[in-house]
């Protein structure tokens, strides 16, 4: 199949045709920050998380296919910027309290602040009143938490045929809906791929947390990003 | 007075965890106490500053009008503030009430929950007791912040660092592991 080049951070590398950018600078060790993108699931470019400049414009990198001669910048100051603003958002938008939440350390959001070095948001915090649904024996899905990456929903459809999330409404309103009147009268199994998709404490199983000690845990002493820098090394 | 660098710290809607882990820096005190000289702090219990201060830390938001006098007076006697722990940054476990109104918070505790002996049916209201705001405030919503430790609570060594960073004036270089929400 033939290759095309590109450059990354003016480091030059090859891609498969039709490769996505986040994919491709993958395969050339270097990390994009993402959270809504997941191995396995079609991307779909909303968190923004991992935009780059490809040829002067800003894009999505997980949805971006890398063109012959392309140019993107990944770590500049103002992409660095940019996703560190998202980065904010997401934490003040929700009611995140890390210090009790059973996500801790093991959560891409969570690991993300800390790759940047966030000490504490730019902006305000906005406290919503959200819901907890407890109902379902196996799971439970604190919309606290849920950053409206998507995971649950592409997860569901896709890899376990089923129909169990959706979002409804639109803004600031958007919010996960489950297919019943509460996750308990849907068919998710604890098993399945849409409960281990998501990125935070959002879709959770019951009875596993802070199973890991802390000091062990999978972000604790390794930045996100780093299994695609130095792979094979701890 | 000695030409030491002062430093003041506080705790506000907070469990004093924060300080706990100010302490735990271990036997660094004493390198500490070389290059401070503690102002008021529930260390030494001063109740009120003795002077001006290069540095005051100060751990919880702000829950209660007594909170916001405090904090805006550190705010004055202070050089540089930081809030120390997610309470002071986030609000914490305390904010957990910001989206509930707070009529219905002070009737669960002190009138509803299961097992309140309150035979009087009343809220507690004495003049001593300072007002409950709103909501729980982050520090930096009532007042300038210019240096944030977050952690619940912040490990030793990062509080460490950032003193030192900021009584040297040379700032010591983020550790990864240092930096963490719980
Ligand atoms: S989901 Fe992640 S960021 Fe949110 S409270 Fe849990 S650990 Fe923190
Ligand atoms: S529940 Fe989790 S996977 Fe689903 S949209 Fe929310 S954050 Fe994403």
């Amino acid at each position: 199949m033939s290759r095309v080049t590109f450059t990354i951070d003016g480091k030059t590398a090859t891609a498969e045709q039709g490769q996505t950018i986040l994919k491709a600078a993958e395969a050339a060790g270097v990390y994009i920050p993402r959270l809504c993108a997941c191995k396995d699931l079609v991307p779909h470019g909303s968190c923004r998380v991992c935009s780059v400049r490809v040829n002067g414009r800003i894009q999505a990198a997980c949805v971006q296919i890398v063109t012959e001669g392309a140019i993107v910048e990944n770590e500049s100051d103002e992409i660095r910027e940019y996703r560190r603003n998202i980065i904010d958002m997401l934490f003040v938008e929700g009611n995140h309290f890390c210090m009790f939440c059973e996500k801790s350390g093991h959560c891409e959001l969570q690991a993300l602040a800390y790759r940047f070095g966030i000490a504490a948001p730019r902006y305000r915090y906005l406290y919503p009143k959200r819901e907890i649904d407890l109902s379902h024996p196996d799971v439970y899905l604190d919309h606290n938490r849920c950053i409206l990456c998507g995971r649950c929903v592409r997860a569901s459809q896709d890899l376990d045929h089923k129909n169990v999330f959706q979002f409804v409404e639109r803004g600031c309103r958007k919010r996960l809906q489950v297919d019943g009147e509460a996750l308990a009268a849907t068919d998710l199994r604890v098993t399945d791929e849409a409960v281990a998709s998501c990125p935070v404490g959002a879709l959770m199983r019951k009875r596993v947390g802070y199973a890991v000690p802390v000091g062990r845990r999978p972000y604790d002493e390794i930045p996100i990003g780093k299994d695609i820098e130095s792979p094979g090394e701890e | 007075m000695s030409s030491k660098a002062r430093i003041a710290t506080v705790s506000l809607a907070g469990c004093f965890g924060c300080h706990m882990s100010i302490l735990d820096i271990d036997q660094r005190i004493l390198q500490l106490a070389d290059l401070v000289e503690f102002d008021r702090s529930p260390i030494n219990d001063y109740k009120d500053f003795q002077g001006r201060c290069a540095v005051g830390i100060v751990e919880g938001g702000c829950c209660n009008e007594e909170n916001v006098h405090v904090l805006e007076r550190f705010r004055r006697q202070c050089d540089v503030l930081v809030s120390l722990g997610d309470c002071a940054i986030n609000g914490g476990i305390p904010a957990m009430r910001n989206n509930i109104p707070l009529r219905e918070c002070l009737e669960d505790a002190y009138l509803k929950s299961p097992g309140v002996y309150n035979p009087a049916g009343t809220v507690p209201n004495d003049p001593e007791l300072p007002l409950l705001l709103n909501r729980l405030y982050p520090c930096h919503e009532v007042v300038r912040i210019d240096h944030f430790i977050p952690g619940c609570p912040p490990p030793a060594d990062a509080i460490w660092d950032a003193l030192v960073g900021l009584l040297t004036g040379k700032p010591v270089a983020p550790v990864y592991n240092r930096l963490k929400y719980d």
